[in-house]
């Protein structure tokens, strides 16, 4: 089995939980990926998996990328990620992965990986939850600045601005996983994974749905 | 505006049927509340002042007074919860939104009924939404 899927956020909803409580969930579309090379350990000096996933048109693809899913008896993939294994893989080249693996309460929770959305260059309130300062109280054109952040110049007796000190900069756009989420439902006819709260990215962002490495 | 995926999801958890009443009905609405194991049926009477959002978030606000002070509650059509919405009396209203109401005191929070909307004698079970 290999340890996760690719898939398509499609967005969030609510759904009917149990004694007719609403939970919220982020509905996932992930699979089929197919499996476009097996890596082993003799040959390549590890063991991997690489999975392509959702079909692109071959005249936007390359012909190298062309060549590469020909081998595995499919079109070209907008998206291929490889997967480490700690064993052989049990999978070979050409096989079709849904989220069967997922299915029927087989996995209760997941982790799941994605780029967050960018925010472009955010100030310390937004990047960092500072409090800001004050509305009034002789604060002028600083109400959403960080104050102050070092005690004294470098060199005098002070050590200068600490290494890491949090301050305004780009934001978002960044690989986050979010961990140990629950997987509230499935429907293997439409390839759909219902993952209980948010996850990282936009619609239609692609993301990694693997089983959780800290919850079984 | 949602993705046909997300209707798709929705569409299991949606009540095959939906109570029919509009803003400024006087309803009976029978809640399911549960206590430990055991479940019972409560009445909440009271005006309906709103109604909003559509799918599985469509949702509607009923309005009473209880020991002079007012209470709302904001309930889910298609809640499991909500067994049933019995229409008691029609109200004449001129808008979808009732929330001048809350600002009436005594006799002017009445409702004139609506006399010519043939009230329903008899509401058919609605079958319990699945969940």
């Amino acid at each position: 089995m290999t340890p996760g899927i690719l898939g398509k956020k499609i967005g969030m909803t609510r759904v009917i939980g149990e004694r007719g409580v609403m939970q919220t969930v982020t509905v996932v579309k992930a699979g089929p990926c197919v499996v476009l090379q097996v890596k082993a350990k003799e040959t390549d000096g590890y063991d991997a998996v690489q999975l392509g996933f959702d079909d692109v048109k071959p005249h936007r693809s390359t012909v190298p990328m062309i060549g590469h899913a020909a081998k595995a008896s499919t079109g070209p993939k907008r998206y291929i990620r490889e997967f480490r294994l700690a064993e052989p893989a049990d999978v070979s080249r050409g096989d079709v992965l849904t989220i069967d693996q997922f299915a029927d309460g087989k996995v209760k929770f997941v982790d799941v990986v994605g780029r967050t959305k960018g925010k472009g260059f955010a100030g310390v309130m937004k990047r960092h939850g500072f409090g800001g300062m004050e509305a009034s109280h002789g604060v002028e054109r600083k109400h959403r600045s960080a104050g102050s952040i070092c005690g004294a110049a470098p060199g005098a007796t002070g050590r200068g601005i600490k290494k890491g000190k949090r301050m305004a900069g780009h934001m978002g756009n960044v690989r986050r996983t979010a961990c140990s989420l629950k997987v509230v439902g499935t429907d293997s006819d439409n390839g759909l994974i219902l993952i209980q709260g948010s996850i990282p990215g936009p619609n239609g962002g692609l993301v990694v749905v693997r089983s959780s490495k800290k919850k079984g | 505006m949602s993705s046909p995926l997300i209707d798709l999801v929705q569409k299991q958890y949606l009540r095959p049927q939906t109570p029919e009443f509009r803003v400024g009905d006087t309803v009976d609405v029978h809640c399911r509340i549960a206590e430990g194991e055991k479940e019972r049926i409560q009445i909440f009477n009271g005006v309906v002042i709103a109604r909003g959002g559509c799918g599985i978030d469509e949702s509607f606000t009923v309005r009473r007074i209880v020991n002079n002070e007012g209470v709302e509650r904001k309930l889910l059509v298609h809640s499991p919860n909500v067994v049933n919405v019995k229409v008691k009396r029609c109200g004449k209203v001129r808008r979808a939104k009732l929330f001048y109401l809350r600002d009436r005191v005594g006799k002017a929070r009445k409702l004139r009924e609506l006399r010519t909307h043939q009230k329903k004698t008899t509401q058919p079970e609605l079958a319990a939404a699945p969940a």
